[in-house]
């Protein structure tokens, strides 16, 4: 296996009561490659994100950031090993402006005497930084987030992942909820982290956004490793097969 | 429409949304003015204004953070009352004046957190249940360390807080009549603290966020029980800074101090431009909203319109100033 390794999980397993959501499930992510995870509904991947991003512990198997194997108690934890997650439900707050939201709950600040007050020039200059960085288009990073479009409002959720130096950024469904003519933007974007050196895992039920920017693809069945291909040894059918449990 | 006058409608709304509420008053205090041109601009009739306005606007202001998480608080008006009573009875009691006058906000700061903390470890279904509750057993205790019954008479240095006036005697000259009330100089600095509080710190921003989107606010790393159990406190000890105001004004606790205040100080915030959906609304707009209520009651006051009219009025306006807020968002989100 590469010198690349960043994140890798190993027989991990993740009971609920009497459930098994996961069963010594394997995953290995490499510095700046797109790894694309599939699988029917109830298959374990939302389980297996959430015990990678320290939301869930898991029952059995470790973690290893950085070869290095760690504890997660909270998604506090792995956001310091520089892993991200960018919610289904985007997790916006959509009264705020882009900036804002960018940099809710790490608000830079300037000391005043004894007090800390927000230091809003620098919170917008860093979004427009981090903005052009990713090569993402908005009016005005003082834009409220309800007045942006489904796939803008992406843009600003990975823009939020990433802003803090993030060296892995997990994606659930990131183009689930876009209009077609924005699908194509959020994948660029994706693409760019990987030029960046990020590492994405992206969790996708459509294969046109799997064979646009995965280098590598798995399928989760039934909360079991399935199956693994690199992107060029594989094809949609044989992919869409794995989701429903066929192997040839 | 043509094109180029929907942009420029367009690009007034904004200025509007910021300053229309301002212009509402001008509009208002011109009327009233062309109506009482020798009253209701006379220096008498608008420090009056203010000082019935700054015991009002300290409930106003609380009830205006609670909302902005999209909460709601029912107490703040027995709040005022409990803290009133607490704070005559210290009175009472013979504690000297520095410490009487902290009893009311530390009353207040109490009940509030009482609020919040039921809000949030007991896992209220609403905040309106737990203030709902709250709204009667307040008052039930004033009314039960007060035996129900009026107490007056305080000291002159909490008489000062609610009806002291600075004399302006250097630009009017000797003996003149003209004065700033003390209450409006602490209305207008409590405000102006709050101000800076949620437009100026973290966690003035983490409520509006709280109010946008508790699932966002929470992912954040934000901690959304804490962040709510200080927003109910700092709207108790508001109110007790109300009752503090109240006590100099009247120079009396009574039982029915605040009475039904809480829903004039709804009506405020709402008519002031926030959200009961919560996560918008400003400082400014509650101040304008607090005036505009304050206002009207004087004028028509003034005018000797019935208090039953006044009601309907009121009743009135509030449903305007919201129906007028869901045309602006309607017009905002086609464009």
């Amino acid at each position: 296996m590469s010198d690349n390794l960043v994140l890798e999980a190993k027989s991990v397993s993740k009971f609920f009561g009497t459930i098994t959501a996961l069963q010594n499930v394997d995953l290995h992510l490499n510095k700046g490659e797109v790894l694309g995870v599939v699988g029917d509904n109830g298959a374990g991947k939302s389980t297996l994100m959430k015990v990678l991003s320290g939301l869930y512990k898991p029952s059995e198997g470790s973690l290893f950031f950085d070869k290095e194997k760690v504890t997660l108690n909270s998604p506090r934890d792995s956001q310091n090993l520089g892993l991200e997650m960018v919610y289904q439900d985007l997790a916006l707050a959509g009264n705020l402006p882009i900036g804002d939201n960018i940099f809710l709950g790490r608000e830079p600040t300037r000391k005043v005497g004894p007090f800390n007050f927000l230091d809003h020039k620098k919170r917008k200059q860093l979004t427009e930084e981090h903005l052009a960085k990713l090569k993402i288009n908005v009016k005005s990073a003082d834009q409220k987030v309800e007045e942006l479009s489904g796939g803008q409002r992406q843009a600003v959720a990975i823009a939020r992942a990433t802003a803090f130096n993030a060296k892995i950024v997990l994606m659930d469904e990131p183009t689930a909820a876009l209009a077609v003519k924005e699908v194509g933007k959020v994948l660029d974007l994706i693409l760019n982290l990987k030029k960046l050196g990020v590492s994405v895992i992206v969790i996708s039920h459509r294969m046109d956004d799997i064979f646009t920017v995965c280098d590598r693809v798995m399928a989760l069945f039934q909360g079991t490793n399935f199956a693994e291909s690199e992107l060029k040894n594989t094809s949609r059918d044989e992919v869409i097969g794995w989701i429903m449990g066929k192997k040839d | 429409m043509d094109k180029n006058q929907e942009s420029l409608f367009v690009r007034l709304i904004p200025f509007f949304e910021r300053y229309g509420i301002l212009l509402l008053i001008l509009i208002m205090i011109a009327v009233l003015h062309l109506l009482q041109p020798d009253v209701f601009l006379s220096w008498r009739n608008v420090t009056n204004i203010f000082k019935q306005v700054s015991w009002q606007s300290m409930l106003a202001l609380g009830v205006f953070m609670v909302i902005v998480t999209a909460g709601i608080d029912l107490s703040v008006g027995s709040i005022i009352m409990l803290s009133l009573m607490g704070l005559a009875i210290a009175s009472k009691a013979g504690m000297p004046w520095y410490v009487v006058m902290l009893v009311a906000p530390a009353i207040g700061f109490l009940c509030g957190m009482f609020n919040g903390i039921g809000i949030t470890l007991l896992r209220m279904p609403h905040p309106f249940i737990m203030t709902l509750g709250t709204l009667y057993i307040f008052r039930g205790i004033g009314n039960l360390i007060s035996g129900g019954v009026p107490i007056t008479g305080f000291a002159e240095q909490i008489r000062v807080i609610g009806n002291g006036k600075i004399k302006l005697d250097v630009i009017f000259g000797e003996g003149a009549r003209e004065y700033i009330p003390t209450s409006l100089i602490l209305m207008i600095v409590i405000f102006f603290i709050f101000w800076i509080f949620l437009n100026h710190t973290r966690i003035g921003k983490w409520i509006y966020a709280i109010g946008g989107n508790p699932g966002a606010a929470r992912a954040a790393g934000i901690n959304v029980d804490r962040i709510l159990i200080v927003v109910y406190t700092l709207c108790g000890f508001l109110a007790g800074v109300g009752g503090l105001i109240l006590a100099g004004r009247t120079n009396s606790a009574y039982p029915n101090a605040g009475l039904q205040s809480e829903l004039d100080a709804i009506a405020a915030v709402i008519i002031g431009g926030a959200s009961f959906f919560g996560g918008r609304g400003t400082v400014l707009g509650v101040f304008a909203g607090v005036m505009i209520m304050g206002i009207l009651r004087n004028g028509l006051n003034l005018m000797n319109v019935s208090v039953f009219w006044q009601q309907v009025l009121i009743g009135s306006i509030i449903i305007l100033a919201v129906y007028i807020d869901v045309l602006r968002r309607q017009l905002a989100t086609r464009t």
